[in-house]
């Protein structure tokens, strides 16, 4: 019996080490993706330091701020190599928050024009 | 023995990959999360809430940014900081953005390491990062400072412009601050116990009772790297606008 189960622990430790659950990727993609990542911050201070403005401002602003964030979730945190039922339930919930946006953009217009007819202070 | 042999036809069956997959995973009657330890899917679904708290504040700095009547303050000029000469746009939360990437490739750097059992670099770089960390911390205070005290910015009014700057600034910077401090708080104790070993021995935590492994590495590596995911945002949105 004492056998046995000596025999069942050798096997399932043989087992752990044949199919580790931990993620384990060579280290030069993750050097590839860091300096991606330092142009892309430094580009994203370009922004600023070069004094952009208006939609041409914004637009940079959002696109290396999403390709921040996707390499960051992707790589760094390895939802690239997950199986899908994890990555759709962490990454489909907070796509929500856009409805959120969509109403609150509205709300706060409606409080802007309702402030600059009582307030005068408006356009 | 035979028996049990015959039956355990569970690991050589492989789950579906695509779409099929998601929709047999969640079917299976048996843990959703697959190939994932309980604690990653745990810390996963920590950072989603996380997610959701940053979102409302950073949507309430959207809402009150529209609606004010009072032009907002132009970030900037007001986090510029001169060297003995010209002041330099949001150079210090450039360096902050900087020091923060920084951390999250070294903090990679030490789950990497710990996958390959290499303890010594595991902590090396815990610790690296960690210190990171803590820089990051000291730049925000010295930044709370210089606005409080040189300035006059308060959560109430402050002398650029909109008065909902300050309360927005303190409310967001501050609770991403004690993110990262919460972060360099568990950096050490993880860095402290794999320099004791305990992800080797398999020595009991003294918070769980259970038993540690180099997963845990890279659980903490994901919540380290949430900070800096929340810290892009923040740049984009607050500072950059």
């Amino acid at each position: 019996m004492a056998n046995t189960e000596a025999h069942a622990e050798v096997h399932t430790e043989a087992h752990a080490e044949a199919h580790p659950e931990g993620q384990q990727h060579p280290l030069g993609i993750y050097i590839k993706i860091w300096a991606l990542l330092f142009v892309l911050s430094a580009c994203s201070y370009l922004v600023d330091y070069v004094g952009l403005q208006g939609y041409l401002r914004w637009f940079l602003i959002l696109l290396f701020m999403l390709m921040k964030a996707g390499l960051i979730v992707a790589v760094f945190m390895h939802m690239m190599w997950e199986r899908l039922a994890l990555l759709y339930a962490i990454a489909v919930p907070p796509i929500l928050v856009m409805v959120f946006v969509f109403l609150m953009t509205h709300e706060a217009d409606n409080t802007f024009s309702l402030r600059g007819l009582f307030f005068g202070a408006g356009p | 023995m035979t028996q049990a042999e015959a039956t355990n036809t569970g690991a050589a069956l492989a789950p579906p990959e695509g779409l099929g997959g998601v929709v047999a995973d969640w079917s299976s009657d048996q843990r959703a999360f697959k190939k994932v330890p309980w604690g990653k899917a745990m810390m996963w679904i920590f950072l989603l809430s996380d997610t959701f708290i940053f979102s409302i504040f950073l949507l309430s700095y959207m809402t009150v940014r529209m609606s004010t009547t009072v032009p907002w303050p132009y970030p900037s000029d007001i986090f510029a900081l001169s060297f003995g000469g010209e002041p330099i746009p949001l150079i210090l939360i450039a360096i902050m953005t900087f020091i923060l990437i920084t951390s999250s490739g070294t903090m990679v750097l030490a789950v990497n390491y710990g996958y390959r059992s290499d303890r010594v670099r595991t902590m090396i770089y815990l610790l690296i990062t960690a210190l990171f960390g803590a820089t990051f911390v000291g730049m925000q205070a010295f930044e709370w400072t210089k606005l409080i005290v040189d300035e006059g910015v308060r959560p109430w009014s402050n002398p650029f412009g909109a008065p909902q700057f300050g309360s927005v600034f303190f409310m967001i910077t501050g609770f991403h601050g004690f993110h990262v401090s919460v972060g360099v708080l568990f950096l050490f104790i993880i860095a402290r116990k794999v320099w004791r070993g305990e992800f080797d021995t398999g020595k009991r935590g003294f918070f769980t009772s259970r038993k540690g492994n180099y997963e845990t590495v890279e659980i903490m590596g994901l919540y380290w790297h949430f900070v800096d995911l929340v810290w892009v945002f923040i740049f984009a949105l607050f500072y950059l606008w």
